[in-house]
């Protein structure tokens, strides 16, 4: 059910090493713009994002690269005035369509933030009010479900024995890990991070690298950073954005070790403006 | 290239630079005056030749401590982690160098009271004309971030293997013709393997800068070794 890269229209982007052996195509962007009014944010952006890899998405404030993680779960919709144009395909269907329904795409394609959002209520109803909405279970088998998911966000050990305390209670790495698990827990195939660690101490983060690193054997991984080091340690693949452009997409050991366009090189050695 | 945003880290990397210019000049130094140390018997400059080595290797552990704080300090990217990378390895190219340079000044010292055919001189002179050349064009190729030289610096390491491989036959026609000759000619024949080391050395220095100026692995011959079989 993935796209090949046959199926859809031939990416321009500048140096993108696209239809890379072995590997699926799980989101497919292709020419896109988006607008927010008049203002054109992003600019015929191609990009794949491959199934089970890790995605990173660098560059300086403004270049769109939230916006682009925006495109991909339909999160401007909120807002009028704002859209995008193009293809955005995940494995085959079109997200940017009317028709799609957006409780579904949102389910699909999970989202978390750079600041933690804990729902103002237990830890436990934090995961099983997402689960909830989608699907009805047996309490025995929520409350496993509820396990699972913070045993998968590496939380389950530090807050098993207090699951009725407040989410709001927990330290901003517990919060950010319990929204991995809030995300994780309607069972996503995408999820993206925007600036995930950016709030959190230095050991928080390790704990969330480390968790990013094991996510992604279940799931596709996008992730906006603007920490370099951590985009070179956690992704497969990285793209540079520029005053919405796609500058240069390539495997991260290619890009953090000598990359092929000078903007990039300038951006990542610090030598920027 | 454009400068860095924070500009104690270019002068960081230009330090870095700097310094293994300053270690490339001294090993070349070195090697040049154990030469002639060695074919005009000149124990005073032998000796010299073997103090001098110790600032090389000071020098050395020096660049590779910067290079260290670099790298935990800042982080260096892409062309930043090349020119830091490129550093720690040229480093110790170099400090190998002045070791096969010091050795020979050595063996200056061992071998000082023997003669040697003008024929055998001729022959160390060419070979150490020939790595010379090598060390200080790719010490001007590091320099300038000169690819072509770089490359130019890969290309000819075979004619020093082969000056050597003739070198080497010759000695051992003077090993079998007196035995006498035996202790003299096997210094020397260590002294033109150091001498070939040399040339070895500055074609994996011509491997670096070409990994440092394009971002990729020189894929172009490997240098060939020396054939003893012949």
């Amino acid at each position: 059910m993935t796209v090949t890269s046959a199926s859809v229209p031939t990416p321009r982007v500048a140096n993108a090493a696209m239809g890379a052996e072995g590997l699926k195509e799980k989101i497919s962007i292709r020419d896109l713009d988006f607008y927010y009014g008049e203002t054109r944010a992003l600019k015929s952006i191609s990009v794949p994002l491959y199934m089970h890899k890790v995605t990173a998405f660098i560059g300086p404030s403004g270049c769109g690269k939230s916006t682009l993680l925006r495109v991909l779960n339909r999160m401007y919709d909120l807002y009028p005035g704002q859209r995008a144009d193009g293809h955005v395909r995940l494995d085959d269907t079109d997200i940017l369509a009317p028709s799609q329904d957006l409780n579904l795409l949102r389910a699909k394609v999970g989202m978390v933030f750079q600041k933690p959002t804990p729902f103002p209520m237990t830890i436990y109803e934090n995961i099983a009010f997402g689960i909830r909405l989608y699907e009805r279970l047996p309490k025995s088998e929520l409350d496993d479900r509820v396990k699972h998911c913070l045993e998968r966000a590496a939380l389950w050990d530090e807050v098993k024995d207090k699951l009725d305390a407040n989410g709001l209670s927990l330290s901003g790495g517990q919060q950010q890990r319990l929204c991995i698990a809030r995300t994780v827990a309607v069972r996503p195939e995408v999820i993206l991070f925007d600036e995930p660690c950016s709030a959190l101490d230095p050991i928080s983060t390790s704990k969330i690298e480390e968790l990013i690193d094991e996510l992604k054997h279940e799931y596709t991984i996008c992730i906006v950073t603007h920490n370099m080091q951590q985009a070179a340690r956690v992704s497969d693949y990285t793209a540079f954005m520029y005053l919405g452009e796609m500058v240069e997409f390539d495997e991260t050991s290619k890009i953090f070790t000598s990359p092929r366009d000078n903007r990039t090189q300038d951006y990542i050695t610090g030598r920027f403006g | 290239m454009t400068q860095h945003t924070v500009t104690s880290f270019e002068d960081e990397l230009q330090a870095l630079s700097r310094s293994i210019g300053e270690m490339g000049g001294r090993a070349e130094q070195i090697v040049e005056r154990s030469i002639v140390a060695l074919l005009r018997s000149d124990m005073t400059l032998a000796h010299e030749v073997i103090e001098a080595d110790k600032k090389v290797d000071a020098l050395h552990r020096q660049i590779e401590e910067d290079a260290i704080i670099v790298i935990a300090r800042r982080q260096p990217m892409a062309q930043d982690l090349r020119e830091t990378v490129a550093a720690i390895r040229i480093a110790n190219d170099l400090e190998r160098v002045g070791d096969l340079g010091k050795n020979i000044a050595k063996r200056a010292v061992v071998i000082q009271h023997e003669s040697f055919s003008n024929k055998l001189r001729v022959g160390v002179e060419h070979l150490s004309e020939l790595a010379l050349r090598q060390v200080k064009k790719v010490l001007d190729a590091y320099a300038a971030r000169d690819v072509v030289k770089a490359e130019e610096v890969c290309a000819h390491d075979e004619e020093i293997d082969a000056v050597y491989t003739s070198l080497f036959r010759e000695l051992l026609t003077y090993m079998m013709e007196d035995p006498r000759n035996i202790t003299m000619c096997t210094h020397l024949l260590f002294c033109a393997k150091n001498i070939e080391r040399i040339g070895d050395h500055a074609t994996n220095i011509a491997e670096t800068v070409y990994y440092l100026i394009t971002g990729e692995q020189w894929e172009g011959p490997r240098q060939s070794s020396t054939r003893i079989d012949e």
